[in-house]
């Protein structure tokens, strides 16, 4: 085994191209290699203490997340819990706070499980992954990442820099939700984030909604745009986002949960992400995370 | 970039002293500081990031040791346990978990300390909430949380006074 410490982005792709794998936190990598899932890779180049991974930054009206920022920041940052709370409610729920202090969001994204929390805020913001190699950046869609569970389309030799979000624009909001079993060190049974935009008399202007754990990888349910539009933020708009969200869902029954359950569950997450972050768009204040704030998942 | 094959050699820095090691790359945090660098404060529980009977600090900061590549943490300012005590005297945390009932069978104390230290370090008067929170990564299946919350509680009064 071989194992190098990189302190630039530059080093760490020389090591990808030679046939190293990156480590961040290693909530994921070392973990499942304990677990027996695969061992670990025979060459190992760690891009915690890589600088610009770090970095957060103003990017045509959005942001930037550098893919290092660890959960822990993104809860309390405030560019991200002011406009992209859905990312924050996220990092909230990830883990414990030891696995928030090392998990980053570039290793949530790229480990590509269908239960990662913040893939489903991600989606919902139009988010696109930067993904780097000696050769060049490109930029990739979330739907077009992500294709199959632990699976995502970055070749070997591309490290995964950043997180760009596009701006959401005027009386926008966002919330994610979960259904949990406990408060900590928890794994998403379904869970649902939504972003929404409202008009000039507090309808809805849009909406988007992404679902977690109910499909080989994040979903966006079709059609929410089209379901919502013009609406208020009522029971009536709640029984329909439940609907169009479960009949979408596609879920396992494993011994977390049934099909039938999770498929009923998802439903009531994404009305409960929709309403949320209906009433943070409208100015209202939802403190982070939205399962604590408003009693969703497991009680205390 | 520093690169090696094999044994890595490398210092740990425990509790401020610096431990020269030769290490495979693969082994985890927690063993090292139990079996190299003879520290056996620091519990392995569940050994897969669950317990946190294995919580150590990391440049102030808790992880589980357990699933943490020992490689990974030189540079850093690692604290375990035995960093509390200063000299014989018990740091307030312990004299205050002993006197709250919160040490029953005792194999999460040392992650639960390490947490807590954590927390007060950054808030010297959390909350009951923001207790539960910073304890929420360590399980314990004697006291039922309440003596420890109490003692976490008691020892931020005292370290504010």
């Amino acid at each position: 085994m071989s194992f190098a410490i990189a302190s630039s982005v530059e080093e760490a792709l020389e090591a990808l191209d030679s046939g190293a794998r990156p480590i961040a936190g290693g909530t994921d990598l070392v973990v499942g290699a304990r677990q027996g899932k695969g061992g670990l890779p025979e060459s190992i180049v760690a891009i915690d203490r890589i600088a610009e991974l770090a970095e957060i930054g103003v990017a045509d009206g959005g942001l930037r997340i550098g893919a290092g920022v660890t959960h822990a920041r993104l809860m309390t940052e405030p560019a991200v819990v002011d406009r992209y709370t859905a990312l924050a409610d996220a990092a909230a729920l990830v883990g414990s706070p030891a696995t928030r202090n090392v998990g980053t969001l570039g290793g949530n994204v790229m480990n590509s499980s269908p239960a990662m929390d913040t893939g489903a805020p991600l989606m919902t913001f139009g988010a696109v992954a930067e993904l780097r190699s000696t050769s060049g950046t490109r930029t990739v869609a979330l739907d077009e990442l992500w294709t199959g569970p632990g699976k995502n389309s970055s070749q070997e030799n591309e490290l995964c820099v950043a997180l760009v979000l596009p701006d959401l624009g005027e009386r926008a909001g966002s919330a994610y939700v979960r259904l949990e079993y406990r408060r900590a060190m928890e794994i998403a049974v379904v869970g649902a984030a939504a972003t929404v935009q409202l008009d000039a008399d507090g309808n809805f202007e849009s909406a988007r909604v992404a679902l977690t754990a109910v499909a080989p990888k994040i979903i966006e349910v079709s059609g929410i745009a089209d379901v919502v539009a013009g609406k208020a933020n009522d029971d009536a708009l709640g029984a329909l986002v439940y609907a169009q969200a479960a009949e979408q869902a596609t879920p396992i029954s494993d011994l977390r949960a049934g099909e039938e359950y999770r498929r009923h569950c998802v439903g009531v997450m994404a009305r409960r992400a929709v309403e949320a972050a209906a009433r943070r768009a409208s100015g209202e204040t939802i403190a982070v995370p939205v399962n604590r704030a408003l009693g969703v998942g497991a009680n205390a | 970039m520093s690169e090696n094959t094999e044994l890595e050699n490398l210092e740990l820095k425990v509790n401020g002293v610096s431990y020269p090691l030769a290490l495979e790359i693969d082994r985890n945090l927690s063993g090292v500081l139990r079996t190299e660098v003879g520290l056996t404060g620091t519990k392995e529980g569940c050994d897969d990031c669950e317990c946190g009977a294995c919580m150590v600090l990391l440049d102030g900061q808790p992880i589980n040791s357990c699933s943490y590549l020992a490689v990974q943490a030189q540079g850093r300012d690692i604290t375990t346990v035995e960093g509390l005590i200063d000299g014989d005297e018990l740091h307030p945390l312990q004299r205050n978990i002993l006197a709250a009932g919160g040490v029953q069978c005792g194999f999460c104390t040392p992650g639960m300390l390490m947490s807590a230290q954590a927390l007060l370090e950054r808030n010297d008067s959390p909350t009951e909430d923001e207790i539960r929170i910073g304890l929420s990564g360590n399980l314990c299946r004697c006291t039922g949380y309440a003596k420890i919350v109490t003692a976490v509680q008691a020892t931020a009064v005292e370290l504010r006074s």
